[in-house]
């Protein structure tokens, strides 16, 4: 098997592994399989709502695996989405509020306003990391809660007077379509999906095509030799943070301008960040891969909820598949070591 | 209110706070002092918080005023059982252990609402009836002021994080198997070249984490939630992770960081009956665990460094 396959073969034998435990866990409990993730498959796809609605999940999903993945690339474990996507979003929101200006100015303003809070959050993980060592993943989820609180408490007592939620965005800042809604029967797809997907282009680029890109790569593969070829190992993972906050940010522009239009108290995580990792890990880290995982999850989370209505499975079963893919991802050492057992067999 | 009643609040609230805490905190000390990371603490809390209501419903009718203690058994053995998916994955597949840990979480939540869906068809638990309730300490209750202050109204479980805070550190620091323990976590070659079993003692450590996770979950559920829904453990494992680092991985450390977190806590709750704190926006004390456990890696209070090995699978005869 040439490596190319291989690195295709983990994350397909992961989701085919999730699947299966997840039919076994259905046949267990004592329901159809079959008529299960027929009822996913219908939920996600069965017609333009639905598939309107996937690309509307899979939007945010792209911009949190986009920024784990890119810090992965450096060598850094970015499990602070969740609250970066937070700030993000109320930034975006906050402007898309406040501000009266003209639509050119006014989308783009909102959606760099949740970049830079983003990129604002990632920094001081990055930063602490650079100068002090700290380890980044427990500040990320350190700087996650307090993300919850603190914006929780900007919506209450800042930008609404004791409400629960802050006004709509101005229409000049919303990244509604109308064509795209009536295109999809009326689903919450926006703009942002193209977004998202340029984003992914823009990664790439970034990554795998710019004297900086390979600085950060190179950083990500061993510290001391980017260090003795002359570069900015601080700075690099400073900077890595930073782009990977702001990506997660855009993320939180998505809810924000797109699907909610506004920003309410949450007593807990929206959970796409966390599931930015899965996305991440099973796109292996690469801009393509990116997208097609978050194509994979966004079905998974909006199909899921057709389950119970057709089928009669809890949807919390897509969440327990979920946990098993990013399992069976995690452990690839185990599968990657089966596959050559396998072929050594084949061998003789 | 005078003074002294509302110290003797603070306090009792504090604590009831953060037993939950302590134990949680404790399982993740035991974890990562023998170098695997786990994450997954939250997880541990959810399923044992799950596994306790369930228990605690369905066997209330026979054990009575027991169940709520037996439940704790049963949630410490599901703990138990789900740490050693995150052992298998972290010690002998080599997984990143951070991944695995998140992988956990996942697991859990899910696992836990999709059987609370399949057993009572709706997504959360009725309220359990028998449950741990805050009463005097008998004797020690009397002294004057101090007994009023640190022994009335204290919840049956916080004696019991107590106890187990002391034993863990002298089982991690004063015997034979806590040694081997930390010497896996700070260097595993040398710990196995003078022939102590590496992965079985990470296996250990990871299990009693576990059942230190789930009898966390456990005690919250059956004292603060009361019932067990999609909300019901928010956060209170990462709270428990951040206690652990601010207790710089040390078992009596972590207790006290857990106290002063559920001092935190339980101050942005009855803060506002309380003169001098009123005008305090809660927020400040929402985050104050996190901030302060951020302020406390990043040296300003202290150095607080992990166990040298920790997330690092042992690869046998690599350098």
């Amino acid at each position: 098997m040439s490596k190319k396959w291989a690195v295709l073969a983990v994350p397909v034998i992961s989701v085919l592994l999730g699947l299966l435990a997840g039919a076994v866990i259905m046949l267990v409990s004592g329901n159809n399989p079959a008529a299960g993730y027929m009822a996913l498959w219908n939920g996600a796809f069965g017609d333009s709502f639905y598939a309107g609605e996937t690309l509307r999940q899979m939007t945010p999903y792209i911009f949190a695996g986009l920024a784990v993945a890119f810090a992965f690339r450096t060598g850094l474990f970015n499990i602070g989405v969740e609250g970066q996507l937070l700030v993000g979003w109320l930034a975006s929101v906050w402007v898309g509020v406040a501000f009266e200006l003209p639509k050119v100015i006014h989308l783009p303003l909102a959606v760099l306003a949740g970049a830079a809070a983003g990129a604002v959050w990632g920094f001081i993980p990055g930063f602490l990391k650079a100068r002090l060592r700290v380890h980044e993943v427990i500040v990320t989820i350190m700087l996650n809660y307090t993300a919850l609180h603190v914006t929780n408490h900007f919506i209450r007592n800042v930008i609404s007077d004791g409400s629960d939620a802050t006004d709509v965005v101005k229409e000049s800042a919303s990244l509604r379509s109308p064509f795209l809604e009536n295109l999809t029967d009326f689903s919450s797809l926006h703009n942002g999906i193209f977004l998202a997907v340029i984003a992914a282009i823009i990664m790439w680029f970034l990554l795998e095509k710019t004297t900086l890109g390979y600085e950060l790569r190179a950083v990500g593969y061993n510290q001391h030799a980017s260090e003795y070829a002359g570069m900015n190992v601080n700075r690099n993972i400073i900077l890595s943070m930073v782009i990977s906050g702001a990506f997660a940010g855009i993320g939180g522009s998505m809810q924000g301008l797109g699907t909610f239009g506004n920003m309410f108290i949450n007593s807990g995580f929206s959970g796409i960040g966390f599931d930015g990792i899965a996305v991440a890990l099973l796109g292996g880290n690469t801009a393509v891969g990116v997208v097609l995982a978050a194509l994979l999850f966004g079905a998974l989370k909006v199909g899921s909820l057709n389950m119970p209505v057709e089928s009669g499975v809890p949807n919390e079963l897509v969440e327990i598949v979920i946990a098993l893919i990013i399992f069976f991802v995690a452990s690839s050492y185990m599968i990657t070591w089966l596959l050559s057992r396998f072929k050594k067999k084949e061998a003789k | 209110m005078d003074a002294l009643t509302i110290i003797s609040l603070i306090v009792s609230s504090s604590l009831f706070a953060a037993t939950p805490l302590i134990f949680t905190a404790l399982g993740g000390v035991f974890s990562e002092k023998s170098g695997v990371v786990n994450i997954g603490l939250e997880g541990l809390m959810i399923i044992g918080a799950f596994t306790a209501i369930v228990f605690n419903l369905t066997f209330v009718d026979t054990f009575g005023s027991m169940t709520p203690w037996l439940a704790l058994l049963a949630a410490m053995l599901a703990g138990g059982l789900l740490s050693l998916f995150h052992g298998v994955a972290s010690i002998a597949f080599r997984a990143d252990q951070v991944v695995s840990g998140v992988a956990i979480n996942f697991l859990a939540l899910g696992l836990s609402l999709f059987l609370v869906k399949l057993l009572y068809d709706k997504g959360q638990t009725d309220m359990i009836d028998s449950r741990f309730i805050r009463k005097d300490i008998p004797f020690l209750s009397d002294i004057p002021v101090i007994g009023d202050i640190f022994f009335s109204s204290i919840a049956r479980p916080t004696i019991w994080a107590f106890i187990i805070a002391f034993v863990s550190w002298f089982v991690l620091y004063k015997t034979p198997f806590g040694l081997r323990l930390r010497s896996v976590g700070e260097h595993p070659m040398a710990a196995d070249t003078m022939g102590v079993n590496v992965a079985k003692t990470r296996y250990i450590a990871v299990f009693i984490s576990g059942l230190l996770g789930g009898l966390g979950g456990a005690v919250y559920a059956q004292s603060i939630s009361l019932d067990f829904s999609h909300a019901t453990i928010t956060g209170q494992g990462f709270m428990a992770l951040a206690a652990m680092i601010f207790g710089k991985w040390h078992p009596l450390g972590a207790m006290g960081a857990a106290i002063f977190f559920g001092f935190a806590q339980s101050l942005s709750i009855v803060g506002s009956s309380i003169p001098f704190l009123e005008n305090v926006p809660a927020v400040y004390l929402l985050i104050a665990p996190y901030v302060l456990t951020i302020l406390a890696l990043a040296g300003f209070i202290g150095r607080a460094d992990a166990p040298k090995a920790s997330g690092m699978p042992y690869i046998k005869g690599s350098r």
